[in-house]
This record gives C-alpha cells, sequence and structure tokens, in this order.
C-alpha cells in the first residue's frame, strides 16, 4: 500500500471534490481517496500492484484538474 | 486545461460579444452579430462542454452539464445572446472563483515558504545539494549559519545556537550541541551542526504542523455538506423537471427556457461579490472578518487560549535590568555593545540595540574578537580584554562570583531571564538581563477578559517553563502549559472542545496555526508572515481581543445580523476553519 498526495490547479466549487472522489476511487486498486478542498490536494492510497501515480494522476487530469 | 488557457478563451469570448452587441446596436451587420454570438458562445462553452463530458464518462452529472444543455438548448431556440451571456458568466464566475480560492490557499502556501529548501548532505565524504525530499533516513546533514534546519535528527557534532521559535515558539534561541535534538524548519542562527537525520519528508515536525492545519481547514461545517449534496442532485433534477415540463406542454421553447434560468450562473457570480463585499465592510472597522459567525461566536466564547512569545510579549529579546559591580551602569552597557558589535548572537544583538538608545553611544570595533561557541567572546577595547557570556566562560577565565552575585543570577534566572556577564581579566564588571519583554496591552488584559465573562484565560506556549511561569505570574493568568509543541496546542484545544467549551486562541506564528485552525475562533496577530485566521487584527493584540470582545458583547446582534446573509452564500471557501458541532 503506498500513499501519495497530488497538488491539483483549478478545484473551484466543492462539486469538484465529489467528482474527483468518485473518479479516483472507482479505479482498481485504489483504496482511499480524501480531497482537500481548501488546499487542492488529493489524498489518495492504492495498492502498487494494480495501480500507479502516473494513472491516479491522468485521472484527475482528465476530469479537468491540471496535476502540479 | 491550464488555467491561462481558459483565461484567454473568456477575454476572446467577452470580446465577440462585446462586438455583437455593439454591431447590434448600431444595427449594421445584425446576421454578423448573430454569428459573433454563437462563436462566442461556442468559445466559452468548449471547456463547459468538455468538463461536462469528462464527469458523464465517470457516470457523474456536474454542474456544467446543466449548463451546456442550457447554452446548446439557447441556440437551439435562436436566443444566441443568451447562449453567450450564460457561457460567459458561468466562465467568469469559475474565473472569479477560483481566483479567491488561489488566496486561501496561498496564505496556506506561505506556510510552506518557511519550509527549509535546501540541504547540504554528506555521502561518501563529498558535500551534495539536495532538495531536503531527496534526503535519506541516516544521512548526516551539514547545517551552517542563516539556514534552515532540513530534517529532525540528532546533533553529531558542531555547536550552534539555534532559533526554534517557528516550532515551539520558544522566545529566546537555544544552544544546540552533540546529542541534542533538533526540528526541521528551525534557523541556525550562528555556529555550525553536523546532524544525523531522523525523520524525513512528511515525517519532519514542520510537515506536520502543515498537516495539521489541512486537516483542521477540512473540517467542513453543515452549510458546506448542503452544498456538496445540492450540486449532487441539482442538476439531475433540473433536468429531470425540464423533460417533465416538455413532456406536459410539448413545448421545446418552454422546456429549454426552464433549463437557462435554472442555470446556476447567478449564484457563482454573487459568491466572490460577497466574499469582497465581507472584507471590506470588517476592513473599515480595522478588523479582517472571515465570516460572521466568528464574531457571533466570540460572543459565546468562555476560554481564551494565549500563546506567550509574540503574543502577549514583543517576541525579541530585551536588556530588561543592569546590575554594575564596577562603574557606571551606562558606560558598561556602551563598553559591552562596542565588544559585542561584531557578534552575530541574540543576545549580543539585544546588548547593542539597548546601547544604540543612548545617544552619546558610537559603533567601535574591537581590536581582537573571538567568538566562543555555547559560552560568548572574548573581546579588547583600547587595550582591555573583556569577557562577555555565561559561567561557563567566566569559570573557564578562573573568575568566580560572590554570594550576593550569584544570588542576583539565581533571581533573575527563576524569573525566566537570560543573564550575561561581563568580567575583565580580574573580575565580574556586570550583569545584563535578557528577557522577552510584555506587551504594554498585555498588563490589564486577563483582568479585562474576566470582566466581559471570560470564565478561563489559559496560556499555551512552547516555551520552557520558568519563563513561562514568569510571564503569566505577572499577568494573572493561572493556568500555564508550558514546553508545548504545536499537536500539543491542538490536543489541549480539542479536550477543551469535547468538554463542551467554546474555544478562542490567540497567537502568531507557524508553530500556533494548527490551533489557530483548530479553535472554534482564531485570532492571529498579523505581525510577520500572516497566517490564515477567522479574525486578523491589524493592530497590536492583546488590546485587540479586547476589543473585539467588548465590541461583540455589545453589538454582536448587529454584526451577526450583517454577517448571516452573506455567510450562507461564501462559507464554502470561508477559508477559515469551523467547528459548528459544538455550537
Amino acid at each position: 500500500m503506498k500513499n501519495v498526495t497530488f497538488r491539483t490547479e483549478g478545484m473551484s466549487c466543492p462539486s469538484c471534490v465529489k467528482k474527483i472522489e468518485v473518479a479516483v476511487s472507482r479505479l482498481p486498486g485504489v483504496s482511499t481517496v480524501q480531497v482537500l478542498f481548501t488546499t487542492a490536494k488529493v489524498k489518495t492510497s492504492f495498492d502498487e500492484t494494480l495501480t500507479n501515480e502516473s494513472i491516479i494522476a491522468a485521472t484527475i487530469d482528465r476530469l479537468g484538474y491540471h496535476v502540479l | 486545461m491550464m488555467r491561462h488557457q481558459k483565461q484567454r478563451l473568456l477575454i476572446v469570448s467577452a470580446l465577440l460579444i462585446a462586438i455583437g452587441l455593439l454591431l447590434n446596436v448600431t444595427h449594421v451587420q445584425q446576421d454578423i452579430a448573430k454569428d459573433l454570438m454563437i462563436l462566442s458562445a461556442c468559445i466559452a462553452g468548449y471547456p463547459i462542454v468538455w468538463h461536462a463530458l469528462q464527469a458523464l464518462r465517470y457516470r457523474m452529472m456536474s454542474i456544467e452539464l446543466l449548463v451546456s444543455i442550457a447554452m446548446g438548448g439557447a441556440i437551439l431556440i435562436g436566443d444566441d445572446w443568451e447562449a453567450a451571456a450564460v457561457g460567459f458568466l458561468f466562465g467568469f464566475g469559475a474565473y472569479l472563483e477560483s481566483r479567491t480560492l488561489e488566496k486561501t490557499r496561498a496564505s496556506l502556501q506561505s506556510l510552506s515558504l518557511l519550509a527549509p529548501t535546501q540541504a547540504t548532505v554528506l555521502r561518501n565524504g563529498i558535500e551534495l545539494h539536495l532538495s531536503p525530499k531527496e534526503v535519506l533516513k541516516g544521512d548526516v546533514v551539514l547545517v551552517r549559519p542563516g539556514e534552515r534546519i532540513p530534517v529532525d535528527g540528532t546533533v553529531t557534532s558542531g555547536e550552534a545556537s539555534v532559533n526554534q521559535s517557528s516550532i515551539t515558539g520558544e522566545s529566546l534561541p537555544v544552544h544546540r550541541r552533540l546529542d541534542d535534538t533538533v526540528f526541521s524548519g528551525t534557523i541556525l542562527e550562528s555556529g555550525y551542526l553536523r546532524i544525523i537525520a531522523e525523520k524525513v519528508g512528511s515525517d519532519t515536525t514542520f510537515s506536520r504542523i502543515i498537516e495539521l492545519v489541512e486537516e483542521a481547514q477540512e473540517n467542513k461545517a453543515p452549510t458546506e455538506r448542503f452544498l456538496e449534496h445540492f450540486s449532487r442532485y441539482y442538476t439531475p433534477a433540473i433536468i429531470l423537471l425540464s423533460v417533465i415540463a416538455y413532456a406536459m406542454t410539448r413545448d421545446i421553447t418552454l422546456s429549454l427556457t426552464l433549463l437557462v434560468i435554472a442555470c446556476p450562473g447567478a449564484l457563482i457570480i454573487s459568491a466572490p461579490v460577497s466574499i469582497v463585499a465581507g472584507i471590506g465592510n470588517g476592513a473599515r472597522h480595522g478588523i479582517l472578518i472571515k465570516g460572521g459567525e466568528y464574531l457571533e461566536k466570540m460572543y459565546k466564547v468562555h476560554t481564551i487560549l494565549l500563546d506567550k512569545t509574540g503574543t502577549l510579549t514583543l517576541g525579541e529579546p530585551e536588556v530588561t535590568r543592569i546590575h554594575s559591580f564596577v562603574g557606571q551602569a551606562d558606560a558598561l552597557l556602551k563598553l559591552a555593545a562596542q565588544a559585542e558589535f561584531q557578534s552575530e548572537h541574540h543576545l549580543a544583538k539585544a546588548i547593542v540595540k539597548e546601547a544604540q538608545k543612548q545617544n552619546s553611544y558610537k559603533n567601535i570595533l574591537p581590536e581582537t574578537f573571538v567568538a566562543i561557541p555555547g559560552q560568548g567572546i572574548m573581546a579588547s577595547i583600547a587595550g582591555q580584554m573583556l569577557l562577555l557570556g555565561n559561567e561557563r566562560l567566566l569559570t573557564g577565565h578562573q573568575i568566580s562570583l560572590d554570594d550576593t552575585q550569584r544570588e542576583m543570577l539565581l533571581a533573575e534566572q527563576q524569573q525566566g531571564h537570560t543573564v550575561v556577564m561581563m568580567a575583565d581579566e580580574h573580575c565580574l564588571l556586570a550583569m545584563f538581563s535578557i528577557a522577552d519583554v510584555v506587551r504594554n496591552e498585555a498588563w490589564s488584559l486577563v483582568k479585562n477578559l474576566r470582566q466581559v465573562g471570560v470564565q478561563k484565560v489559559i496560556m499555551v506556549t512552547g516555551d520552557n517553563e520558568p519563563t513561562a511561569k514568569a510571564v503569566a505570574a505577572q499577568l494573572g493568568i493561572d493556568e500555564v502549559y508550558a514546553e508545548l509543541m504545536p499537536s500539543d496546542k491542538v490536543a489541549i484545544i480539542k479536550q477543551l472542545q469535547t468538554k463542551g467549551s467554546l474555544v478562542a486562541m490567540v497567537g502568531d506564528g507557524v508553530n500556533d496555526a494548527p490551533a489557530l485552525a483548530t479553535a472554534n475562533v482564531g485570532i492571529a496577530i498579523s505581525h510577520a508572515g500572516t497566517l490564515k485566521c477567522d479574525l486578523e487584527h491589524s493592530k497590536g493584540i492583546p488590546r485587540g481581543v479586547e476589543l473585539i470582545l467588548e465590541r461583540s458583547k455589545k453589538t454582536g446582534g448587529h454584526y451577526g445580523h450583517d454577517c448571516t446573509s452573506r455567510r450562507k452564500r461564501y462559507s464554502h471557501w470561508c477559508n477559515a476553519s469551523r467547528r459548528s458541532r459544538y455550537d
């Protein structure tokens, strides 16, 4: 299990939180997702054998929240 | 999509709308005006539709979907101007919102700016300059004067004076040598240290502080949760409603109009406007108010926690007393300052500062100057050899104190003062008592707070116990918690809150940030490195605390009312922590 925190740009409303939370948690291997709205951070923990940082980052990015 | 890209699209669409309107008003080229509006709608709508589709891929109906349908609908029913306006307003609202949020995030990032940025690591005998993130556990780290210590660790060699105020709130730098623990984010003022890294990266004390603040910030208020639910059900509900409207009336224009007017552009644009208005209003009263509920809460506060260093005291050491044994105090102070002039040490600086208050003082460079780490200095002025430092320095030069002098020294130390002793080759000349002095406004604070109904006044500080107790006794504070780490302050607040207390915290600096964010009301002192907080006073607190208390006791109702209507709209991004469940 690995813990990674992503910093994003452009989270502008609480509905963004839900979007990212749902999308990332649906990825295989991701066990927890916590989206910090005020700080625009996404804290995740995932199984390294099933997924990796770049997959999660790409998912967040595709939703329209550029990962820094 | 990057923000500046969105910004550019927004500007282009605004220009197109402007040109379109101009053409429309002048009654020339009305067809072109129509095309320009559609083009503008497409440009402004592109990122919105894109966001909506991305969300749909994860089977989510976002607010963007609603806006997209509304814009498409408006074009279908021939209302191009409406489509362009909705697209532009939505984009503009989102832009304003992200700008406002960025300010909040920036204040959190200003905390991160205090984080160490560079580490000098010794690996295989080679000095490497790394980012603190790259330092591994067990690495040997070198720290030189002026640098921030990049990791938590233990000193393996060297001696230094370290300013730990950012972590512990201690007013005076501490002396660190072999086997002492040092924290990341603290500043090495003079000397040199070799440290073995024990906690690195996100495990360091400094990173934990930032994490604590973030955690406290994310404690959401019920209004915030409401908004989340709102956005989740609003879009499907409106779409369903317009379908029902179509099914009932078979009027496509009506159902599309419903979508267009239900579009939340106005809701979004109202928020930044109200935040600006709220801040402006507070600023007129000399207080930055970030949410009306804090003034209401201030009215109910029964426990106040006060930080010591920088809050009750000035946070800068000053010479408070001179005991002279041979000669005049003024002349001795002048001599001491001249000898210490070159020294980087904070105690030396206090002496120099005090001497500079005298008009006749002139800086003279000593003929010789030697700094002895952990002890003091040795200098000669006009052929006279002078020792300035602690007892270790004097004992090392076979100079001893008599009983009266020793008693004086002990008495000063018991009051939490640091004593610098000055001697020549033969005997002790003077003792300079140095302490972080209490702010003038602090003297009557506790009494006044009690008068306005605050039941408990507690001091929480990272400073050592004798100093904390001495200051607390002077000010009449009966409960003191000393030698606390930032997380300990948070724990104390949480404990009080579970007992049902409404807690206000007054503090400054990085070390208080988590506590300020955790308390029901956080009052930050606005000097150096202003932090996020609920109420931020532009003048010297503690007087400010009193004012706020008095004001909210008298006019709390008015202020509360004034801010309540706005609060609901902008509370979801109000950057301060909220603990409404304790209300």
